[in-house]
């Protein structure tokens, strides 16, 4: 008799899971603070262990990933573009994806960040997650969005989000720059393997914010269409 | 001719049996369709909701059931080919319940959509068409009635999308939108018992012999119009406000003032429900009665016999206390995302429209107009997510229900006739 009734008409709702997925995303990225910080006392168990734990919720964000993209197949009604959604979806993904990999090259070659490097390396990890974190508050918004019927002011207080996002991103950018300056200066006494892993991490989590702002485009571009 | 003297009331008792069972129908499975949105938006518990229902759907169909019930007495079909042979009616009229309620049983059985509407009209044109004369059926009726079926779902659509984007403008995107909550939800309230009352006072009351002029007429209803929205407003002083979330731009305690309006809402949801739905069970029996208490003579004028009602009022209730609660207990847990801001748009809008087509008369579908209206509040963006394939299967279902409802009439039919002929 259930689906004889007019609730049938409406469908799960995506925004909530989004929401949920990005939480998920953030607290998998968040994960490398911890990482990093056992990584500096050359605790490579507790190291292995945060992994793990960050492994474990990068996984759960897959898992949801993949179960939201089930549940919204192609007959929604929807007001936002269902392509849009899953774009978004996927790039949020991508975030998850980049602190698993970078917690794994690091374990793997039990790669140590220089001593003179480490404070420095530690406030550019920081901001980075700072960025996914504003990103997600901007997805947050989404069921405040849905309340507005996504127009008028709490559009713009998302703009504002995303605007707040990109400068954070800037922010890093200028920060990874200065690191790979004073990393040069250090080259000399690096092992030089080593030094090649070292650029590709500080790129990686360079990474982070970049794929943060594109999630907070991704969700401009929702916002615009219609 | 003779078996109307012999057998009238055996055949009026077949009728009133198989009618308040339509009408117990209607009650235990259709009422969840015009509650569920309060239910699923979490503004009514289910024993409210039954509460609600019960009352306002016996006032509906009590007070503005009876030009429904009159249009399916007498205006889908020309009398004038049975005066030699009334009986035809009779059989026709009961033929045309029979089919209906087991159509219905089949549909809910498998859990489709159908209408009770849709099911009982097609009947009745069915054994008519068929079973008589194509000249029998009023065709140029029963063409607006199906007309009115496409255009009451278009029309809940349009005032549902400028109800939610009035809601926005004058509420949601404002500086503060729980003062303004405050403000303007009492005139939407005024707004739904404005409507309801003028509807009510000016085609329901006829029956009662209560004859209010036209000027009277608005008078009154803005007069209870005004109470309603008084009574509301108390309400929505009432409510605890959780302060923490008032920082931001949280709409929580927003929606708490429109789960008071949602109420309201609801109320005059069943009421039109009431108003329309009970036509459909008991529109036939009224068509019977009148013959068979006449003797035989179809008579055009005759009123509706004072019994029936609240007969079918009291049939749907009934239904809705002894089967209701299962029903919206089961469409209570799917519900996901759905808020009393939008809830009330769209109940709000099909409520004012079932009401309207049943002061004129028109049966419709209520469900379908709530469709309608959801899909009004989802252009307007309101909605998460809709699934078009239940609408599409809503669609398809009235589509097919008025064949079959018309064959199983014509089957129905030809068994009477051999039965008592």
């Amino acid at each position: 008799m259930a689906r004889n009734s007019i609730l049938g008409v409406f469908a799960k709702s995506p925004i909530k899971p989004l929401e949920k997925h990005i939480r998920l995303v953030v607290k998998c990225s968040n994960q490398l603070i911890p990482f990093f910080a056992a990584c500096s006392e050359q605790n490579w168990s507790e190291a292995a262990k945060v992994r793990r734990k960050l492994s474990k919720l990068e996984q759960d964000a897959d898992a949801l990933k993949r179960q939201l993209r089930l549940e919204l197949p192609g007959g929604l009604f929807m007001p936002v573009d269902r392509a849009d959604l899953l774009e978004l979806l996927t790039q949020q993904d991508k975030i998850a994806n980049k602190a698993k990999d970078i917690a794994g090259r690091i374990l793997g070659r039990k790669l140590e960040i220089p001593a003179s490097l480490q404070e420095q390396f530690n406030a550019y990890l920081a901001r980075c997650i700072e960025a996914t974190e504003k990103a997600a508050e901007a997805i947050n918004e989404l069921d405040d969005l849905l309340e507005t019927g996504f127009r008028g002011r709490e559009v713009e207080l998302v703009e504002k989000m995303i605007n707040q996002l990109d400068e954070i991103e800037d922010d890093t950018d200028t920060m990874q720059i200065v690191l790979r300056k004073d990393l040069l200066a250090l080259e000399g006494e690096l092992n030089p393997v080593d030094v090649i892993f070292l650029y590709q991490i500080i790129d990686w989590v360079g990474d982070l914010a970049d794929l943060a702002e594109r999630v907070g485009a991704r969700l401009e571009i929702l916002l615009a269409r219609k | 001719m003779d078996i109307l003297l012999n057998s009238g009331s055996t055949l009026v008792i077949i009728a009133a049996v198989v009618g308040l069972f339509m009408a117990w129908g209607i009650g235990a499975n259709d009422v969840a369709n015009a509650m569920g949105t309060s239910v699923g938006s979490k503004a009514l518990t289910i024993k409210q909701a039954i509460i609600i229902a019960m009352v306002f759907e016996f006032a509906g169909a009590y007070l503005a059931g009876g030009e429904v019930t009159s249009t399916i007495r007498k205006g889908i079909i020309d009398t004038s080919f049975f005066v030699d042979s009334p009986e035809l009616l009779v059989f026709g009229m009961i033929s045309a319940l029979f089919a209906a309620a087991t159509w219905l049983l089949i549909a809910s059985a498998l859990g489709w959509p159908v209408s009770t509407t849709h099911s009982i009209v097609g009947a009745i044109v069915g054994f008519a068409a068929m079973g008589v004369s194509v000249d029998a059926v009023t065709w140029s009726k029963v063409g607006g009635i199906v007309g009115s079926w496409i255009i009451t779902p278009l029309i809940s659509g349009v005032i549902a999308f400028l109800i939610f984007n009035s809601a926005q403008k004058l509420i949601f995107d404002t500086e503060k939108p729980l003062q303004q909550a405050k403000r303007w939800v009492p005139l939407y309230m005024f707004l739904a018992g404005f409507v309801l009352a003028l509807v009510t006072i000016k085609k329901g009351l006829k029956h009662l012999n209560l004859h209010i002029g036209t000027a009277d007429g608005f008078i009154y209803a803005a007069i209870i119009a005004v109470i309603v929205a008084l009574i509301g407003k108390f309400f929505i002083s009432r409510i605890k406000f959780d302060e923490t979330a008032e920082l931001k731009t949280h709409y929580a305690n927003v929606e708490k003032v429109f789960a008071i309006l949602m109420i309201v809402t609801a109320c005059c949801m069943a009421f039109a429900h009431g108003s329309n739905d009970v036509a459909n069970a008991i529109g036939p029996l009224a068509a019977v009665v009148s013959i068979v208490d006449n003797g035989g003579q179809i008579a055009a004028k005759s009123t509706i016999a004072w019994w029936i009602l609240p007969l079918g009022g009291f049939g749907i209730v009934a239904g809705l206390a002894i089967f209701g609660h299962k029903v919206i207990a089961t469409i209570g847990q799917g519900i996901t995302h759905l808020t009393p801001s939008r809830g009330f748009a769209a109940e709000l809008a099909a409520a004012c429209t079932v009401v309207i087509a049943s002061g004129a008369g028109l049966p419709i579908s209520t469900t379908q107009t709530l469709v309608g209206a959801v899909l009004g509040v989802g252009m307007a963006r309101g909605i998460a997510a809709i699934n078009l394939g239940v609408v599409r299967n809503i669609v398809v279902s009235w589509v097919i229900t008025l064949p079959v409802g018309a064959a199983l009439s014509i089957m129905f039919f030809w068994m009477m006739k051999g039965i008592f002929a």
